[in-house]
């Protein structure tokens, strides 16, 4: 695929946070890109550096504790990372946004949910507070809330419904890149399959491409296109969403799939990764894997892993797989 | 197969509100054998925990019976109830805010003991400590580490800990698991089985992750709106689930071969409240296969083949409807 059409392409970003207990190195020279219209699963545990990523891209790492230290985030073609903090105010919301985990706290409580759609329209396009109101309600609708309940406030809505109330937000300037962080994780299952669902009909409607920040492989494979598995600030293997569950390459991958209770499977133990994720102000050298991982060996403590194409499309970070390393 | 251990019988729990009676239980039968674990399912809301800190009394039944070996432990005497805690414990769902963060592991791990007065003695109750931690897998040098210097399932492993330092028979697991991530929670997890196998527990399972819950459980429970609609053992209930509701449930789970599910059933709008819940079966709202009569008259948990419970007036409707 041509560099052009690509919509999204992270080149070694690298982002850390100051504390009192050393730095934190929360994403280290992390390549990632994404074409126009497609569905990206971002999957990792607490900590691996999922939403620091996703932050980074909207210029929204907290400072002064959080520093982008290097790397380049384009998009259409130019740097975010470059931009004037007046250009980012305007890209984000009408060209990138995001949908946070909890929609019970990423809703201002008092003001009605119509407002709060009309607000975004209002910043980005200009337009009359009447005709936002009146396209908020369109959103609404869309979303599959009546549009007499836009002045309802959102304590009055269910979770799955402040979900939608969110998505509208999102998607009220038709943005060309949604970043859903865990947008179903506070939600029950029939609901989740209900906003899942709608997530999936916006963005062949409006050919939104999304990146999806997910624990969930379940998830993954009912809605990606592609699929990025993340450990210690790095991607560990990267592939179709096919190929990554046919054939899931990484010791953590492999490791991430047998731990996961699957409603499909009736295996009597899981198989468990030994460990923890590793202290990220004291990644261990190398490999940050291999103090967990059971094919662990020499090289893997001393050098970084080199980034292998095992097949068109599916990188893997890992000694296994060519360049002088072992065959599978 | 073994006799049952526990016994609920009709166990409601109603709260009073401004908005009116809450329905939190509202009639809910099931036997635990023991030595078995019994999945208990549901979404929010449904009444899932309530079942289960009812059962210890943690909430004061509203009415029915919790017999234990065959002993009503809702008309206990509280120095008699505080007894049979002994014997029936809890293990919540978040190791965050249920541990003490002013208390060291050597502490918490203790307070049980103390609290029951099981040991006389100092040197045997650091003795006890010492052996459940073992049990449990926790390192014996984190002793006097604080909750706040520990990772979620070391958090979860204390929690687990202090329930089993008084030899319960019976522990109610409240969402052990869901707080954790997935590599911690299969570490738990299987803990747990573990556990069960090594000391002969019997667990009720609380969870709203039917993944979970069939990892783990012999038979399963699913709750809607206060009810239990459908228990059977754990194959069945995934292979032919013959309420409408699980039907949906199972559905909903995302998972890693979507290929595999025949048919995805999206439900319609949220949970109906629970306060003054109308008449009749509680999911009629939401179902699609609904009929005049469901609105009408509530239906009952009933036998429908071995082992297999379901509220449901048409499941063998349901049932030729498919075969067609």
């Amino acid at each position: 695929m041509s560099e052009t059409t690509m919509l999204l392409d992270i080149r070694g970003l690298t982002v850390r946070y100051g504390t009192q207990g050393g730095e934190v190195r929360a994403v280290e020279g992390l390549d990632l890109s994404l074409a126009r219209g497609e569905t990206l699963g971002f999957v990792g545990e607490t900590g691996a550096g999922k939403t620091t990523t996703a932050l980074a891209v909207m210029r929204l790492v907290p400072e002064p504790a959080g520093r982008i230290c290097g790397g380049e985030v384009i998009f259409e073609g130019e740097d975010l990372l470059k931009k004037s903090p007046r250009d980012m105010r305007s890209i984000r919301g009408s060209k990138i946004s995001m949908i946070f985990q909890d929609p019970m706290t990423s809703l201002d409580p008092v003001k009605t949910v119509g407002e709060q759609i009309a607000e975004m329209i209002g910043l980005h396009e200009s337009v009359s507070r009447r005709e936002a109101l009146a396209k908020a309600q369109a959103m609404l609708e869309t979303v599959g809330i009546r549009a007499e309940r836009s002045g309802d406030y959102p304590h009055q809505f269910s979770g799955g419904m402040k979900q939608r109330v969110v998505i509208a937000i999102a998607l009220a300037c038709n943005p060309a890149l949604v970043i859903a962080d865990e947008p179903t994780t506070a939600l029950d299952v029939t609901i989740q399959a209900q906003v899942l669902d709608l997530m999936r009909k916006l963005k062949d409607r409006y050919r939104t491409s999304m990146i999806l920040i997910t624990h969930d492989l379940g998830v993954v494979a009912e809605t990606c296109d592609k699929a990025a598995i993340m450990y210690a600030g790095n991607i560990v293997e990267y592939a179709d969403k096919a190929s990554l569950f046919a054939r899931p390459s990484h010791p953590y991958t492999q490791g991430l799939f047998g731990s996961v209770p699957d409603i499909e499977s009736d295996a009597e133990s899981l198989n468990v990764i030994s460990g923890l994720t590793p202290d990220p102000t004291d990644l261990p050298p190398g490999c940050p894997f291999h103090p967990r991982c059971p094919r662990a060996e020499g090289a893997c403590s001393t050098q970084a892993p080199p980034k292998v194409e095992i097949e068109e499309g599916h990188f893997v970070r890992c000694f296994l797989h060519g360049s002088g390393g072992r065959a599978r | 197969m073994s006799e049952a251990l526990l016994e609920v019988k009709g166990l409601k729990k109603h709260f009073e509100t401004k908005k009116g009676m809450l329905h939190a239980i509202d009639g809910v039968d099931f036997a635990i054998r023991e030595g078995e674990t019994l999945g208990l399912v549901g979404e929010s809301g449904c009444g899932k925990s309530t079942t289960g800190r009812a059962i210890l009394r943690l909430h004061e039944p509203s009415s029915g019976q919790v017999l234990y070996r065959g002993e009503d432990v809702t008309r206990l005497s509280p120095a008699r109830m505080k007894a049979m805690r002994r014997r029936m414990q809890i293990v919540f769902q978040d190791p965050y805010s249920s541990l003490n963060p002013r208390l060291p592991v050597a502490e918490l791990i203790a307070e049980p003991l103390r609290v029951n007065r099981v040991y006389a003695r100092k040197p045997e109750e650091a003795e006890r400590v010492a052996a459940v931690m073992e049990l449990v897998g926790l390192e014996a040098r984190l002793i006097d580490s604080y909750p706040h210097e520990l990772d979620g399932g070391r958090r979860q492993r204390i929690g687990i800990a202090r329930a089993l330092s008084v030899e319960p028979e019976f522990v109610v697991l409240d969402e052990p698991v869901s707080a954790l991530d997935v590599c911690i929670q299969a570490q738990i997890l299987n803990l747990m089985a573990e556990l069960q196998r090594k000391l002969g527990l019997t667990y009720l399972f609380i969870s709203h992750n039917l993944s979970v819950v069939k990892h783990v459980s012999d038979r399963i429970a699913v709750m809607y709106l206060g009810k239990i609609v459908e228990l059977s053992d754990y194959k069945s209930i995934f292979v032919e689930p013959l309420h409408p509701y699980t039907q949906a449930l199972l559905s909903a789970i995302p998972t890693t071969r979507p290929e595999r599910r025949k048919e995805r059933i999206i439900l319609e709008g949220d949970v109906p409240s629970p306060i003054e819940p109308s008449p009749g079966c509680r999911f009629c709202g939401r179902c699609r296969y609904r009929r005049e009569r469901c609105a009408a008259e509530t239906p009952e948990l009933r036998e429908v083949g071995a082992g297999r419970f379901v509220a449901c007036h048409y499941y063998d409707a349901l049932g030729e409807k498919k075969g067609n």
